[in-house]
């Protein structure tokens, strides 16, 4: 029975179970509703509460669980010390796994028959071809060893899902039987279904939590094992990146970081005068009219993908940069550089860089202005001597975030920046980025064994750590400026 | 044109520095002021008391143009200051600002030092030639506002950490540092205790020997102390407007006697 | 002597507020200055602004516009069917290079017959400028009913994309010279079928139902499956980022006790809401597929780790429309003896309802456009078939994604790809914008003053 359905099964009894529930309360005290100690739906929901939760819960530590025991099964079939390299043995296992994939897929095509798929054996022609024929393609054909292996995955896979769907249907017909048991007048089914209700929500926070948990936790161990592989000192304070597929890698994080920096860098340039002098036009000079028209349309910006911004940096800025600039002056053809990059990203900031410091500048009291306005100040002298610098504390937290963002941006940086790994000045050169790499290491068919595809996980640790202290030390100045205007 | 003032002042030191004529005020459609005629005279303090509501901080606010600032109001009618309209379109708000100082209800010291405070007019509209000489501006000011004493030697502590009292005679301080002509006090001791209030009111006491002193009032009480001129509000309306005694002894006009009172407001 | 309303103050005098002395002046340039920059700033952002939207709707409004060739075919039996059994399994043996080759024959003999001839074309050349997603076509097209086999059709194909690149003024002569694709003589023939209104250009439905193509066919890649796919990620998006982002809000909103649990819980999501979207494609990649084993290229998996994303966006969103609640509808349900949970649900939920959707679906609009970690877990394959329905267990076959196909058809080499990818940027923008004019409305209509 596949999960789905089995959801929709407990559900399914749940509902019922609200039914008869509330009709049993009623029942119970002879249509007297005021004889109940809870409205009659809170025994509906006692019931349905008590058939989902725990069988739910069940189903869903089943299923972290199952592939874990699976994997361990298979393992028997192939103990680790008869292969040269993790990676052979991994690579193994999914071919175990994708031909009972196939052999699934060719029993619901009715190709063959179960029992057939269950007795199949390499002697009698080609497991390939009968699995193409099904529409799952194979690299090389099937090994005896690796179709036992497979058919034993189904065996288990398939006795897994019979205990799991009986064990979920056992689950929740206790506590649908449990509960209904339970109704009567005297339950205390309100406190109960609230007591229940609260614990949910409270769950429910602590997914802020769980992923905070799950990126660190997936992060640190992936890049402990890179640096099981890999000299953590050559990682960070290696100067060459070029990673080498056949091993001999040289995986240093300096050109990145500086590559990233450098843009960043450029972004900020471009960033942070254009939106500060937007926001302090908006907030001091500009109409109610104009700004209501002018300030949704600058954050329309903020609306737009950056995939959007890739491409325009792909296909306009650059070129124009190249043309206009790069080789005029004779600092090199390409069209991805730090410039294209870093003014791309300048540009998808300024809506950002400008909204917080318009909140910034406009959680300056009034007061600040009637004085200095008093005392005979034009409203640049009162922007530059007297806001900006009651509001410097919140527009810095403010260009930190902003910077944040810049060395955390991907896709700009992807279509714009380049892929050479490059430590230079020279902004019309093409460079790259953490983020750039990160994504040229773990897109298309990789394993995660060899350190050129570990190493991304370090990357994203280094990009997490380096962003979460902007973020932190942005947010506390920040908050620190507005308690002092509260 | 200097010359002429100084004859006028020297001639006659009552002389009047603000002559307004049918003042009309107007925040979006709602007529705040309506038809105002007031003189104020040079080296006097004038109070402008009423309920609240009254209109007569946004009429004070008409005589340093601090109403520009907001975008729904409207100000009609002549406000002229030693014969010249300030709403005329060659006055450049800035200028006449520096010659007609303010200090608000609450104490607004900006969030920097005790002497860039009082420094910061002096230095924007570039009255000193030299530090030594802002020194002395400063020096001065903070003498004139009597706070010198307890501030001279915090000089660099940031004016927001000074007491209530304190900031608003900083606050004063840096008005009296752009040299102005008129000093226009919203309020100034509504946000301070008794005992600042009695240092500040001594305080516009002194500086009336050198300023024209605008100040507007909630408290009938301390308009008698320290004014010398009082106009009282009433729903826009500028109702009565005469030497402080006779408003408070003996007021012509029913409305005015309800409120000194305590009948209405 | 200078009038001096102080004794000598060591102040410079002030002049009239009438004569702009040099000071005043020079204040007053600065003035101006300043409030240059300010306009100058705004004026170059909106610029910005409307020349990355101009250019790309200029670049990619032409593919929604497809030239295609209509010719009669004959489908000779002998070709198509040599063993006359009208049998599935013998006509599959014909491939795509077979019904290329007959297609290539009778454009030939259909052009001659029309009379449009260029010299210098060779008939690989003609059988060149109709794409080569025409077989496959036509085959699906014969397999589906072979009785087709024997008689003459008139068949609409797609144009191969120079001449769709001619016709739409991307390719031209100069071009063509250097590109060994096309060559002029194969543009003048286009020009003659032109106006023998053998080739046309019609809108292009294809791009909105086709699934993804390879390099050398851009005229038949269309954003189906990519589509697909993001219908299903937003739509799954939705039923796990709303119920988990209202409870967890309601909780901290209504029910937290102040502590240092709860204050982590805090500093926690608004630091998420400022991770780079990247992290939560490694954190999908390490969890969701690695150690949940789920399929990679998967809308399930791109749902999870977009809601992941998304979710702290709709909680700050959420818990502000809750605290926008006035204090008072909770005290006056509580006064007639509710529970808290009931002025909650009774209460506080309704009249927070347009602020948490106003939320969700700027949230979802967010969603709708991120693209960096979707490459993580493999959405950026080439990916042909579409998915199955959800029914079917479609969120767990491979997908694409509208922002992700943009990048995809980007970092392709043919031109005609870049047009292709704007014009997935319109599509995708044309999505946002209505989103947003949604969370506009329900803003506007439900807006309440307290």
């Amino acid at each position: 029975m596949s999960v789905a359905l089995l959801f929709g099964l407990v559900i399914v009894l749940a509902c019922v179970g609200y039914l008869i529930g509330r009709y049993r309360a009623i029942a119970s005290v002879g249509g007297d509703m005021r004889g109940l100690h809870s409205l009659p739906s809170f025994y509906g929901w006692h019931v349905f509460l008590f058939t989902t939760v725990p069988s739910l819960l069940f189903l869903a530590l089943w299923l972290l669980a199952q592939p874990l025991v699976l994997e361990r099964s298979l393992s028997e079939f192939f103990p680790s010390d008869r292969f040269d390299s993790p990676t052979e043995r991994t690579l193994l296992l999914a071919d175990v796994r994708r031909v009972a994939e196939g052999l699934d897929k060719a029993v619901d095509q009715g190709i063959l028959t179960e029992s057939r798929a269950v007795s199949l054996r390499t002697e009698f022609g080609s497991v390939r071809d009968r699995l193409a024929e099904a529409g799952v393609a194979l690299g090389s054909d099937v090994t005896p060893e690796v179709l036992r292996a497979a058919q034993d995955y189904r065996k288990r896979s398939a006795a897994g899902a019979v205990i799991r769907t009986a064990l979920t249907l056992l689950i929740a017909g206790a506590g649908f039987a449990f509960s209904i048991y339970a109704t009567g007048p005297a339950l205390r089914a309100r406190s109960r279904v609230e007591t229940v209700i609260l614990v949910l929500l409270a769950l429910a926070s602590t997914v802020a939590i769980l992923t905070t948990v799950g990126i660190v936790l997936s992060m640190l161990s992936e890049s402990l094992r890179f640096f099981s592989m890999y000299p953590w000192q050559d990682f960070f304070f290696g100067l060459t990146w070029s990673p080498n597929f056949r091993g001999n890698s040289e995986l240093g994080l300096l050109p990145l970081l500086w590559g990233t920096l450098y843009i960043s860098l450029v972004a900020m340039i471009v960033a942070v005068p254009l939106g500060l002098f937007t926001a302090i036009y908006l907030a001091e000079y500009a109409g109610p009219r104009t700004r209501s028209v002018v300030k949704p349309m600058i954050e329309v910006i903020a609306g737009i993908p950056t995939v959007v911004f890739g491409l325009f940096a792909l296909v306009t800025v650059g070129p124009f940069l190249r043309d206009a600039f790069a080789e005029p002056l004779g600092l090199g053809s390409s069209a991805s550089s730090v410039m294209t990059a870093g003014i791309v990203i300048g540009i998808l900031n300024i809506p950002f860089v400008s909204s917080l410091s318009d909140d910034i500048i406009n959680a300056v009291p009034q007061a600040m202005r009637d004085g200095s306005y008093g005392l005979g100040a034009t409203k640049s002298e009162t922007v530059r001597q007297v806001l900006l610098p009651a509001a410097l504390p919140g527009i810095v937290g403010a260009i930190l975030l902003a910077g944040s963002r810049a060395i955390g941006e991907t896709m700009i940086v992807t279509m714009g920046a380049g892929a050479a790994a490059r430590l230079d000045l020279n902004p019309f050169e093409a460079m790259t980025t953490i983020t750039v790499k990160i994504v040229s290491q773990l897109t298309g068919d990789t394993e995660f064994d060899s350190p050129e595809t570990l190493v991304a996980f370090a990357l994203g640790m280094t990009l997490f750590v380096i962003t979460l202290g902007l973020n932190i030390l942005a947010l506390a100045i920040v908050r620190r400026y507005r308690e002092q205007y509260e | 044109m200097y010359d002429t003032q100084v004859t006028e002042r020297a001639v006659d030191s009552k002389k009047i520095k603000f002559q307004c004529r049918n003042v009309q005020v107007y925040y979006g459609s709602t007529h705040a002021i309506k038809d105002v005629n007031v003189d104020i005279e040079d080296k006097t303090v004038t109070a402008f008391i009423g309920p609240s509501g009254c209109g007569k901080s946004t009429f004070l606010r008409c005589l340093n143009r601090m109403n520009d600032t907001i975008d729904s109001c409207r100000v009609e009618g002549d406000i002229n200051l030693d014969g010249k309209n300030i709403y005329d379109h060659d006055v450049d708000p800035v200028q006449l600002r520096a010659k007609v100082g303010m200090v608000f209800q609450k104490p607004n010291p900006f969030p920097k030092s005790i002497y860039d405070n009082v420094a910061y007019g002096p230095k924007i509209h570039g009255m000193a030639r030299n530090k030594a000489e802002l020194d002395e501006i400063v020096e001065k000011s903070l003498r004139r506002a009597a706070l010198w004493d307890e501030v001279k030697d915090r000089l660099d502590t940031p004016g927001t950490g000074l007491s209530g009292g304190q900031q608003q005679r900083l606050c004063i301080a840096r008005a009296v540092a752009t040299a102005p002509e008129v000093l226009l006090m919203d309020e100034p001791c509504s946000a301070l205790d008794p005992i600042a209030t009695a240092q500040v009111e001594e305080l516009i006491d002194e500086l009336k020997q050198r300023y024209s002193v605008v100040i507007v009032t909630h408290s009938m009480q301390q308009a008698a102390r320290v004014s010398q001129r009082t106009a009282f509000f009433h729903l826009g309306d500028l109702v009565e407007f005469d030497d402080t005694d006779t408003i408070f002894t003996n007021p012509h006009d029913p409305r005015t006697e309800s409120y000194i009172s305590g009948r209405i407001g | 002597m200078t009038h001096a309303m102080h004794d000598s103050d060591g102040a410079r005098p002030k002049g009239s507020m009438f004569v702009e002395d040099a000071h005043t002046r020079r204040r007053n340039r600065a003035e101006a200055r300043f409030r240059l920059y300010g306009l100058a700033a705004v004026t170059i952002s909106l610029v910005v602004l409307a020349v990355m939207l101009i250019t790309i709707f200029s670049d990619g409004v032409s593919s929604f516009r497809q030239a295609s060739v209509t010719f009669d075919v004959t489908l000779e039996e002998e070709a198509l069917d040599p063993e006359e059994t009208r049998e599935r399994s013998d006509l599959m043996r014909v491939t795509t290079i077979g019904y290329g080759n007959l297609l290539g024959r009778q454009l030939n003999a259909y052009l001659e017959r029309r009379g449009l001839t260029v010299e210098g074309v060779s008939d690989r050349d003609v059988a060149a400028l109709i794409s080569r997603d025409a077989p496959a076509q036509l085959r699906d097209m014969v397999l589906a009913d072979p009785s087709l086999i024997g008689e003459t059709i008139s068949f609409k194909v797609l144009a191969q994309g120079r001449i769709d690149g001619y016709l739409k003024g991307r390719v031209t002569r100069d071009s063509a010279l250097r590109d060994v694709n096309i060559s002029p003589e194969q543009l003048e023939l286009a020009d003659l079928m032109r106006e023998a209104g053998v080739l046309t250009v019609g809108f292009n439905w294809g791009f909105f139902t086709l699934p993804d193509a390879s390099d050398q066919r851009p005229e038949a890649a269309g954003l189906g499956v990519a589509l697909i796919g993001s219908a299903y990620m937003m739509l799954l998006v939705l039923v796990m980022c709303l119920p988990l982002g209202v409870a967890a809000s309601i909780y901290l909103e209504e029910f937290a006790p102040r502590n240092r649990w709860t204050d982590l819980i805090e500093v926690n999501i608004s630091n998420l809401a400022a991770v780079p979207s990247i992290v939560y494609g490694i954190l999908g990649l390490a969890v969701f597929i690695n150690f949940m084993a789920l399929p990679l290229s998967s809308p399930l998996v791109g749902a999870l780790v977009l809601t992941l994303m998304t979710l702290p966006t709709v909680i700050i969103a959420t818990r502000a429309a809750i605290r926008a609640v006035p204090p008072s509808i909770r005290d006056a349900a509580l006064g007639v003896g509710a529970s808290k949970i009931q002025t909650v649900f009774h209460h506080v939920l309704p009249q927070a309802a347009p602020g948490i959707l106003t939320g969700t679906i700027l949230g979802l609009a967010n969603a709708l456009g991120e693209t960096a970690p979707l490459l993580l877990i493999g959405m950026v394959a080439f990916v042909d078939n579409y998915p199955a329905s959800p029914l079917e267990g479609g969120f767990l076959d491979p997908a694409t994604a509208l922002p992700v196909q943009v990048y995809g058809w980007a970092s392709r080499a043919d031109a005609a790809f870049i047009e292709r990818s704007a014009g997935a940027i319109i599509v995708l923008l044309a999505f946002l914008f209505a989103m947003n004019i949604i969370a506009i409305i329900l803003r506007r209509r439900f807006e309440r003053r307290w």
